[in-house]
């Protein structure tokens, strides 16, 4: 594939298909030189834990498997998920970054510029994937970039090249998203109607460049359906609003108790 | 989580000790300043002194602003890229009005200059020396906008977010304002009562801590109200973050009901000063711990 600049490229993840295997982890840590978290182990298969500084794919796994199974899992039995940083086209992260060191690059992902991040964490509270963590030896914030060396060299992302079942495709995001629907109607034939894809359209953060099919609701993977997507900056207007009707008040009432102390005065 | 909660998948920015003294005295920086023009374009010549006490509170509690924020930084050197890009091909100010960390970064510099002449001015003129005569009362009255909005843009910015709690209500700036003025009322109210000639201020601070106390008072209740809906309520008020409510509504209530700045001073001698001073020590230290409480609950519950 030849990967040109000023084209938007992207991940669609196929989360029918994936089989947990951490092809796609293994490959972006060492293509990153990541060195990794010690492994969490909770109660279930995964010991990723979640994406952070130091795992920029990670898989999830949900066991839906029932206690006294009665019939096939159709597919959600296990639920596993390559999860990664979506590339928003309308990016909470980027949007809160004081030192614009988040930039939209010449391939559409949002990358953040690791020698102008100076570490104040905003992105962090605003990205609502839970994406970005502050790197303990780097001390910014780091998250998936997409490749950007790669990309700018003509290589697809480490990822997508080590996942062998086409779970991860990386591509142009026009062909991804012809690719998603054909696909999504397959297996609307074969008799899966919770399958459904989550960001290919606007109708979350004006669409992801790295969009999924899911087996269940968003919320199972931690994603937020399309009500719940929403930017940090919703609050700027009603926020200032309320400082600023309470800075009134506060003025209002200071004047007040200047004239009352003064009418105090006079009577005595 | 119930279905209509709101969902939140978000990581926590560790934003904790630094931030909690930086959200403190940016509340008692701003409303002290504000506090002190009021006394100054409003008051009788005989408010000039708590005036000048303002200045000096609003200086004083600057100080310390900058340097939390840059040590709470993860590469404390680069604190300038918060006002200048560094991006190559891309140099020049960082400026977005949308993102309150960025137009409070401004606002903090900004309001820095103003609060360092009206300090500077109000020293000068307590040594009998003449400050720049004609400027003094236009600096007060352009600078306490902006101090207004580095004691409230606090409670914004945690709003501004995804985060559960701080981004389920957009009460947070009105709030941080009001708790800061009280707090600022509170401290110049204490102050006071060290600088004879200040004493005709302390029945209108007295008057105005109680007013932000009661605006305060019912900025919680829109808090509560707000929180209600998303399903945060438990999060921001269960344990162990309760007793952190709990003092800073003992801190509320203390300055409230007793009045940290007792309006009953005696005009006439130190004694009767003094006493006035050790009875209201206790309430001021409330009322300002209340304060740090408040903020702390806050900050810490949502994270
Ligand atoms: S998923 Fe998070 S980190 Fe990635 S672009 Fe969107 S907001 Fe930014």
């Amino acid at each position: 594939m030849e990967i040109t600049p000023g084209t938007a490229y992207g991940f669609f993840t196929d989360t029918s298909v994936c089989i947990g295997c951490k092809a796609c982890e293994v490959a972006c840590k060492s293509w990153n030189l990541l060195e990794g978290n010690p492994p969490a182990f909770g109660d279930g298969y995964d010991n990723t834990g979640r994406l952070d500084a130091q795992n920029w794919r990670a898989v999830q796994f949900h066991d839906n498997v029932p206690d006294n199974p009665a019939v096939t899992g159709q597919g959600k039995a296990w639920l596993m998920m390559s999860d990664v940083c979506k590339h928003c086209q309308h990016a909470s992260c980027m949007e809160v970054c004081p030192t614009n060191a988040i930039i939209r690059t010449e391939f559409d992902s949002v990358f953040i510029q690791p020698d102008v991040c100076n570490g104040c964490r905003n992105c962090i509270s605003a990205c609502p994937y839970g994406v970005i963590e502050q790197d303990e030896h780097s001390r910014v914030a780091q998250k998936c970039t997409l490749c950007y060396d790669r990309l700018q060299g003509g290589m697809e992302p480490a990822c997508a090249k080590a996942c062998p079942t086409q779970s991860i495709q990386f591509g142009p995001l026009d062909e991804l998203r012809e690719r998603a629907s054909r696909r999504l109607d397959t297996l609307h034939a074969q008799g899966v109607p919770q399958a459904q894809l989550y960001g290919h359209d606007d109708s979350v953060y004006g669409g992801l460049n790295a969009f999924f099919l899911l087996m269940d609701e968003p919320e199972k993977y931690r994603l937020p359906d399309a009500a719940n997507a929403v930017l940090p900056s919703r609050h700027n207007k009603r926020g200032y609003l309320t400082t600023l009707a309470t800075a009134a008040l506060a003025v209002l009432g200071g004047l007040i108790a200047l004239r009352r102390r003064r009418a105090r005065d006079d009577d005595s | 989580m119930t279905l209509d909660d709101a969902q939140h998948f978000v990581r926590d920015p560790d934003w904790t000790w630094y931030i909690l003294g930086y959200f403190f005295f940016a509340g008692l920086t701003g409303g002290s300043y504000l506090l002190a023009s009021m006394l100054r374009l409003f008051g009788k010549p005989e408010d000039e002194p708590a005036a000048r006490i303002g200045y000096y509170v609003s200086f004083v509690a600057l100080l310390p602003c900058p340097v939390l924020l840059t040590l709470d930084l993860g590469q404390p050197l680069r604190f300038w890229h918060m006002l200048v890009n560094t991006t190559p091909g891309n140099l020049g100010l960082n400026f977005k009005y949308w993102s309150p960390m960025s137009v409070g970064a401004w606002a903090l510099t900004i309001f820095g200059a103003f609060a360092t002449w009206s300090f500077v001015e109000a020293w000068t003129l307590d040594r009998e020396r003449r400050f720049f005569p004609r400027l003094g009362k236009l600096v007060s009255f352009a600078g306490a906008p902006l101090g207004l909005f580095v004691a409230g843009y606090t409670g914004v910015l945690l709003s501004v977010s995804n985060q559960p709690v701080w981004s389920d209500t957009w009460t947070l700036g009105g709030l941080f304002l009001a708790s800061g003025l009280s707090g600022s009322a509170a401290l110049m109210g204490w102050l006071v009562r060290f600088r004879r000639e200040a004493s005709p201020s302390v029945g209108a601070l007295a008057l105005g801590e109680r007013w932000f106390q009661i605006l305060e008072l019912a900025l919680i209740v829109a808090f509560v109200v707000t929180l209600f809906p998303t399903g945060a309520l438990e999060r921001a008020f269960g344990p162990p973050w309760f007793a952190l409510w709990a003092a800073a509504l003992i801190g509320l209530f203390s300055g409230l009901l007793s009045g940290s700045t007792r309006a009953s001073i005696s005009p006439d001698g130190t004694v009767a000063v003094r006493a006035v001073h050790a009875a209201s020590t206790l309430p001021t230290t409330l009322v300002l711990a209340g304060i740090i409480a408040l903020r702390a609950a806050i900050i810490f519950s949502a994270q």
